[in-house]
């Protein structure tokens, strides 16, 4: 056989959320540290295909990504009537520690994105003690809201398009034109409502602010990272959120805007690969 | 020469720019609007029908109503239509949520065609722009 085939591979593993049972779609490449990666808001984990295959990381890492419930394979629950859907900072925190203790993963790297740079400020408030490193993209601890969330769920507006062109204006101009066409294709795709019910725990139940002051980087290194090119989670947002952390490790990214992982996979690479090193060098010491 | 001439310049070349682009409008095919689109020192009564600009006029006209309207500073256009615009003047709700540029009205119709109108107002950015 001649055909390249990527070296990431897809299952499902069955997780229990709070006592509802879920069918959780990850991929994974790699072996070594456990790296679980998080999507963003009213996306899925084909976010993270570059970092899955690139073999200089998954030399020393197990990379995971899976798509929260709602999300990309991840179906509702079986037992889901359609009320509407809203992540909360309980119910995410919840979902990821049941995956993490679904795979016995010991004591993983989490690394997340937007909604996922948000909750893992959560993980290293409540949770440090479980995790080997925490990464957040785009996070902080609050940022000011700039449209309605109300506009991405209604039946006379198409969903994935309006969903797509608000985000579009996240990603940098830098950004390679098939890498951000590939990133806008995933908010077209989205289940109605589903952007917006993240939202809820983005805009309306995640604020941490005032709770950051607890985290404990001697306890769990925390590294925040954010691009240069997002108003939505401003490089401001990010370094007043880790003046408040003793310890945090802060980078502002150039030329990558709200998805640094998929919008421009080599620009990102320049930024993760020494947080991932240091991580690695810790590990082995 | 006021600072906004050579924005203004550009919502002139408005209607032949998109004219020229058949994909943006095949985007917005079933966009019908009339919107208030330019400056703050200088907006356009803009007429759109099935994607394409069939009237723009200087405002103001004399009772000639508009459905949303769209305005930023002129700074703030010339910023916009770089290149490669500077962070945080690259997009028209970046330049809306720094208090650059307003959005007003009823703005169904612009949200609807959002990726429309983003384009539509950034094709001057390929001609050079307003600087």
């Amino acid at each position: 056989m001649s055909a390249y085939i990527e070296p990431m591979v897809g299952r499902y593993v069955h997780v229990d959320i709070d006592g509802t049972l879920h069918r959780i779609y990850f991929e994974e490449a790699g072996q070594g540290i456990p790296l679980v990666c998080l999507h963003t808001a009213g996306s899925d984990n084909r976010q993270w295909r570059y970092l899955l295959a690139d073999e200089e990381f998954t030399k020393h890492f197990r990379i995971i990504a899976f798509d929260l419930p709602w999300h990309g394979k991840s179906n509702p629950p079986a037992n889901w009537d359609g009320s509407e859907y809203r992540l909360t900072t309980k119910r995410y925190t919840q979902t990821i520690r049941a995956f993490c203790n679904a795979l016995d993963l010991d004591k993983p790297v989490v690394m997340g994105c937007s909604i996922g740079g948000r909750i893992v400020l959560n993980l290293a408030i409540d949770h440090a003690s479980e995790f080997r490193a925490l990464i957040g993209l785009e996070a902080a601890d609050f940022q000011a809201p700039w449209y309605d969330t109300a506009w991405l769920n209604r039946p006379d507006i198409h969903g994935g398009e309006v969903c797509a062109a608000l985000v579009s204006g996240l990603v940098a101009p830098q950004s390679p034109a098939e890498a951000r066409m590939e990133t806008l294709w995933a908010y077209q795709q989205g289940g109605p409502g589903v952007f917006k019910g993240d939202l809820y725990f983005y805009r309306v139940d995640g604020d941490l602010r005032g709770r950051t002051k607890a985290i404990d980087t001697k306890l769990c290194p925390l590294y925040l990272l954010t691009g240069e090119y997002d108003f939505s989670c401003s490089p401001e947002d990010t370094v007043r959120t880790a003046a408040g952390i003793t310890g945090a490790d802060v980078t502002v990214m150039e030329q990558l805007g709200h998805f640094p992982m998929s919008e421009h996979p080599a620009q990102f690479r320049r930024y993760i690969a020494p947080v991932l090193e240091t991580i690695k060098q810790k590990h082995i010491s | 020469m006021k600072k906004s001439d050579p924005v203004n310049a550009c919502f002139g070349q408005l209607p032949a720019l998109l004219e020229r682009d058949a994909a943006l409008i095949q985007r917005g095919r079933f966009c019908d609007v009339d919107c208030l689109l330019g400056s703050t020192e200088q907006s356009y009564h803009v007429a759109i029908r099935a994607g394409r600009i069939i009237d723009m006029v200087p405002a103001p006209v004399l009772m000639r109503s508009w459905t949303f309207g769209y305005r930023a500073t002129p700074d703030a256009w010339t910023a916009f239509w770089q290149p490669m615009p500077k962070a945080g003047w690259h997009d028209l709700l970046s330049l809306t949520k720094r208090g650059e540029a307003t959005l007003e009205g009823d703005i169904k119709p612009f949200m609807t065609n959002l990726q429309y109108f983003k384009d539509l107002l950034a094709l001057p950015r390929n001609t050079g722009g307003a600087a």
